[in-house]
């Protein structure tokens, strides 16, 4: 039952885009088709779920026993989570490479995803226990999917619309994330 | 190099203002400005790093081989965040706490990254500390504008100081996620229609 709060909370009430405002770099700026979204939202469910285990393992037996968590925690975060993207692009490079051609491209991209980081540092300050930051993790980068992909299939249908020039880009796609954040806010209260 | 003050300001104001114009830092742009009193932090703390950043990286720009400058410069901006971070838990506790996660994600602030590589990596040491400053002040700009209007327009204050009665109803959606989405949307086009007409 717990984990099933803490599933439809990252998925639906808390969404980490529309509620959160974490990862909107690549909210907004691959979410032109849909077939790229997919390919961004399942690199980030990866990164995300592996990401989260390691910073949490850092965090509670080296940083937390020796003292340093307050003051170590950004760097080694950081620099943990920008050579695990590196060592997954370089893994399934040679593992498999349908999967590296399909996720390829977005993992650079996921270094600077303040949603990988944001995670990492939330798990901690809703006290998680490690199973508990598993599921919140791939719970997130669900939510994150979800909300990228339908992102991406009201743009493909708002590029057909004539827009006035000064709101056509960047200002219709987040007054359209406005609309659709608004809509998310009908899940608040489920839990 | 020019360092013509006037010059830079409107570059760093309007010309190439990181959130209306580049589009960087998104996050905390949208995520922090439900007052104007938190834009107005976060701005000036996103401001202290990028100007201790770009210093740094502006001095060590030799040293560092060229393969590595990229962790080499995040590891130098998470060590700032890490500075502003305890030092506004110790003198601004209130900010600290509402500003919550978004500290030690200025780290992953593109703002940032972009301006050490763009421009401290390449550039002397003054060229990059008006730089920061003029980039940073712009960001900070952005920030307390969107949240005034957001605060305004949603709590009926500005800078926490109330205008309107108590029981008067404002218009609550804008203080609430989706008012950033569609105020920083409408900034943006506004800001597109007054530059075009320029050009």
């Amino acid at each position: 039952m717990e984990y099933v709060v803490i599933i439809i909370g990252a998925i639906f009430v808390n969404n980490i885009v529309l509620a959160q405002f974490l990862g909107i770099c690549p909210f907004l700026g691959v979410s032109n088709k849909v077939s790229t979204a997919v390919g961004m939202s399942a690199a980030v469910l990866f990164v995300m779920s592996l990401a989260t285990i390691v910073t949490y393992l850092i965090q509670t037996l080296i940083l937390i026993p020796l003292h340093l968590a307050k003051f170590l925690q950004t760097v080694t975060f950081i620099l943990v989570i920008a050579s695990l993207v590196q060592m997954v692009e370089l893994i399934l490079k040679k593992v498999s490479q349908p999967l590296y051609q399909a996720l390829g491209v977005y993992l650079p991209l996921i270094t600077t995803n303040c949603a990988i980081m944001g995670v990492a540092l939330l798990v901690f300050k809703k006290n998680f226990n490690l199973v508990e930051s598993v599921v919140f993790a791939i719970a997130t980068a669900i939510g994150f999917g979800l909300a990228l992909i339908i992102f991406a299939g009201i743009r493909e249908r708002l590029e057909l619309y004539e827009i006035p020039e000064a709101m056509r880009g960047a200002p219709i796609a987040l007054i359209t994330a406005g609309l659709l954040s608004l809509a998310f806010m009908g899940f608040s209260g489920m839990v | 190099m020019s360092l013509n003050l006037k010059n830079e300001l409107i570059r760093g104001f309007i010309k190439e203002n990181a959130v209306f114009v580049l589009l960087l830092g998104m996050c905390p742009t949208l995520a922090v400005t439900g007052s104007a009193i938190n834009g107005l932090g976060m701005g000036l703390a996103s401001t202290a790093v990028l100007l201790g950043s770009n210093v740094v990286i502006s001095l060590i720009k030799d040293l560092i081989p060229d393969k590595v400058r990229i962790p080499a410069f995040i590891v130098v901006i998470a060590s700032f965040v890490t500075v502003i971070d305890l030092v506004m838990n110790a003198y601004t506790p209130d900010l600290h706490e509402q500003l919550g996660i978004f500290i030690p994600l200025i780290v992953v602030n593109c703002v940032i990254l972009g301006r050490a590589e763009a421009f401290a990596s390449k550039n002397k040491l003054t060229a990059s500390i008006v730089d920061g400053l003029v980039m940073g002040l712009g960001f900070t700009f952005a920030l307390t504008l969107l949240g005034s209007i957001r605060e305004i327009l949603g709590a009926g204050s500005i800078f926490g100081a109330k205008f309107v009665s108590a029981d008067a109803s404002t218009i609550l959606l804008f203080i609430l996620p989706p008012g950033a989405f569609i105020a920083l949307g409408f900034l943006i086009a506004f800001v597109n229609k007054v530059t075009k007409k320029k050009a």
